[in-house]
């Protein structure tokens, strides 16, 4: 038995790190929120350049095969940088795309980018909603993920289902909290699919284990700046963190946090090995990293004190990125709702 | 990433569930009830022979004399969880003094009492906590003063379980008043019998002494009793701190724990309607299920670290915090979802769970407190785990 990660692992982590702490610095997320295209360029190369879009593409299409506690190790590190990525777009559509493999090629040689249009899936209101009739897809779809320089787009129906597009010319974003990540409202005028897909138990598990994932990476960043922070600021003659009041935060931030690291590894090996409880693990762990994530990103700009709550030291970045992880592909409340469903404790 | 055993394992797992099926009829029930219950004792001789009980003891001293191998406890704590056939002894001097002495003590200790304890036939005490001295242990007052080959012993303990049961104490005193507050301190043992000991129950808020303080007025008791060194007895105490920590918190204990909560849930109706059914009690539910799946890997993790013989780290620092915050929650949700019939405490026609589930809530807060505060908790995770500095020490007025 070994419940750890291999060698491999922690060395596809720290090097992705080690690109991000470049390109994905604070001063270049600053850029990329303030829409310089020539920062998001850089870190779109960046990440290019490593490999990212064939993670989970299979040998046999050109990929590097790799799984879902290696896409889980990925995502942290984008989420621990705040770094805005294509990376689970791509990972979602490879996960469902087996019955494709000309569309898998494209990913893994990185000429396929996916958009992701599958809000509707957990959440439709206001109207939004795409049907799918007669070979076409109309209709809206709010909150579209990774939408602006792609080539494709994995969107939802009402039904449930998968369909993939070519992209759709669009310029309607929605702003939101996270400058770092643009969201789109996309429309759908009859655009006819060049793939479908069945949505199933697993497709929501992994989108919700990403983005578990990603929080994981935000909150580690937050209590990292917190306990350093804390390290350097004084008042009353003393360094805050050997304040009780401050150190016991922080402890309370890692108790919390440790654990939700430990059961995406757990939820994300259950998926890659096939373990029927491997759907309800992603989403036990979706609610409890929003949750988590939640109570860290509020108790990290505690412990920064007012220097927290301005622009100066960049906290709200990771603050925003917790934010509006929580909500996607659904809120904790959602996510535990599929848990109970998925182990038959509905009525 | 590997969570399935090697085959050897699986063939030690069948094994350990084959002895415990073919002898479960041997094992005690709830009618045996008590300490020295004769039924106990045999059930416990039984298990070691078999080494499903002080499996990693020398044969010398009375156990099972098998290499330690975590994997191989791990698959024998399983199988008693899952067929539900009652455990070996547990108890402060199988937990923390068996290890303690194996350790630290002299061959004749070893010999005395490492055999009776474990076999359920020697009960002990822990003489720690004093009145003055809770989370700051060090600063405990109770005092041994040398008298030829003895020491006469005067002060007191509190928060000790089972000094009504015990045969024996292990005590911690003070030797050397002059000494700075850690190099003072000497562990002893020594009878419950030896004359000047007083025991008072001490009730507490679920309504029974679960544990008690205990007096002592010029108790003299024999220097031989001394485990290690004297004054050394702070080394001593941390070797069996940690044996302590470690019992609080287990994740598995805590999964059972919840797993009842579920068939509660789904047994129980109010207004016609099954408490699961209900989309609050149930996201509830749902939210505390994240947290044992999470302590569990959490557990894995941990479990992993010490088969490669590393420092859990964080992993290891929560444990205590977290695990027995959870047992506290889960115990609250179940007496919510009760509802107004969760208020039914030790009898009564519509009691359910024989009021276990408040016993339990009153209780585990007892172990939030207990056994390192969490306060105490948090100090050690921000100063160990994250490096975070000690809080300076007030200057003398």
């Amino acid at each position: 038995m070994e419940f750890a990660l291999s060698e491999d692992q922690r060395l596809l982590q720290d090097s992705l790190k080690g690109v991000l702490a470049g390109a994905a610095s604070l001063d270049q997320i600053r850029k990329i929120a303030a829409g310089d295209p020539e920062a998001s360029g850089a870190l779109e190369t960046a990440l290019a350049d490593f490999g990212l879009a064939s993670l989970l593409v299979p040998e046999d299409a050109g990929g590097l095969g790799l799984g879902l506690l290696d896409a889980c190790l990925v995502q942290e590190a984008l989420g621990y940088h705040i770094a805005p990525s294509g990376f689970l777009a791509g990972a979602l559509a490879a996960t469902v795309l087996g019955a494709h493999p000309d569309l898998l090629t494209l990913i893994a040689a990185g000429e396929a980018k996916f958009g992701l249009a599958v809000t509707e899936l957990t959440s439709r209101r206001d109207g939004a909603g795409v049907s799918f009739a007669e070979g076409k897809l109309t209709g809206t779809s709010l909150l579209a993920m990774n939408v602006e320089g792609a080539t494709h787009l994995l969107a939802g129906d009402n039904e449930g289902h998968l369909h993939v597009v070519q992209m759709i010319k669009n310029d309607n974003q929605m702003r939101t909290i996270d400058k770092t990540r643009a969201f789109h409202e996309v429309k759908f005028t009859g655009e006819k699919p060049v793939a479908c897909a069945e949505r199933d138990a697993r497709f929501l598990g992994i989108a919700r284990l990403l983005i578990a994932a990603d929080t994981l990476g935000a909150a580690q960043a937050m209590i990292d700046k917190a306990v350093a922070y804390a390290a350097e600021r004084q008042q009353f003659g003393r360094v805050i963190g050997s304040f009780q009041a401050v150190k016991h935060m922080c402890a309370e931030m890692a108790a919390k946090l440790e654990p939700g690291r430990a059961l995406i590894w757990h939820a994300a090996h259950a998926l890659d090995t096939g373990d029927a409880e491997g759907p309800m693990m992603a989403n036990l762990a979706k609610s409890y990293m929003a949750e988590a994530g939640t109570f860290i990103a509020r108790t990290s700009t505690e412990v920064h004190g007012g220097m927290g709550f301005t622009d100066l030291v960049g906290l709200h970045y990771w603050f925003k990125r917790i934010g509006v992880n929580r909500q996607l592909f659904g809120s904790p409340e959602q996510a535990r709702e599929t848990a109970a469903e998925l182990q038959g404790l509905m009525a | 990433m590997k969570l399935d055993l090697d085959p050897e394992y699986e063939a030690f797992r069948a094994d350990v569930s084959e002895t415990l099926t073919k002898n479960r009829h041997l094992a005690p029930t709830a009618e045996d009830k008590g300490y020295k219950n004769a039924k106990r004792i045999a059930w416990q001789k039984l298990l070691i022979q078999h080494g499903l009980a002080a499996r990693t003891i020398p044969k010398a001293y009375g156990g099972y004399g098998a290499e330690p191998d975590i994997l191989k406890a791990r698959i024998i704590a399983e199988e008693f969880a899952r067929t539900r056939i009652p455990g070996p002894m547990s108890g402060q001097g199988i937990a923390m003094l068996v290890p303690t002495l194996l350790e630290l003590g002299t061959e004749a200790q070893k010999q005395a009492y490492i055999r009776p304890t474990i076999e359920g036939e020697m009960i002990w005490c822990q003489g720690y906590s004093e009145p003055g001295a809770g989370s700051d242990l060090a600063a405990l007052r109770t005092s041994a003063v040398e008298d030829g080959d003895d020491y006469v012993i005067n002060g007191s303990k509190i928060w000790t379980s089972t000094a009504k049961q015990a045969d024996m104490i292990f005590c911690l005193v003070r030797t050397d008043p002059a000494a700075k507050k850690h190099e003072g301190i000497t562990y002893i043992t020594f009878p419950m019998t030896t004359p000047g000991i007083e025991i008072r129950p001490l009730v507490d808020m679920t309504g029974s002494a679960n544990f008690n303080e205990v007096f002592f007025t010029d108790v003299g008791v024999p220097k031989s009793g001394v485990i290690f060194e004297p004054n050394k007895g702070w080394q001593v105490a941390n070797a069996t701190l940690t044996h302590e920590r470690g019992m609080l918190g287990d994740p598995n204990a805590t999964k059972a724990r919840f797993l009842e909560l579920v068939t509660l849930m789904k047994s129980e109706s109010v207004n016609g309607q099954r408490l699961i059914d209900n989309v609050l009690l149930r996201d509830r539910l749902m939210k505390l299920q994240s947290e044992v799946y999470a302590m569990q890997a959490n557990g894995l993790r941990i479990t992993t670290s010490r088969l490669k013989g590393e420092q859990a780290g964080l992993a290891g620092l929560i444990v205590k915090l977290n695990g027995c915050d959870l047992n506290h929650e889960i115990a609250r949700l179940a007496i919510d979802a009760l509802g107004e019939l969760g208020i039914l405490y030790e009898e009564g026609e519509h009691l359910r769970a024989d009021g276990s589930w408040q016993w339990r809530y009153m209780y585990d807060l007892g172990l939030i407190i207990g056994g390192g505060t969490a306060q105490i908790q948090k100090n050690i995770i921000a100063e160990r785990g994250l490096g975070m500095p000690r809080e300076p020490k007030l200057a003398k007025a």
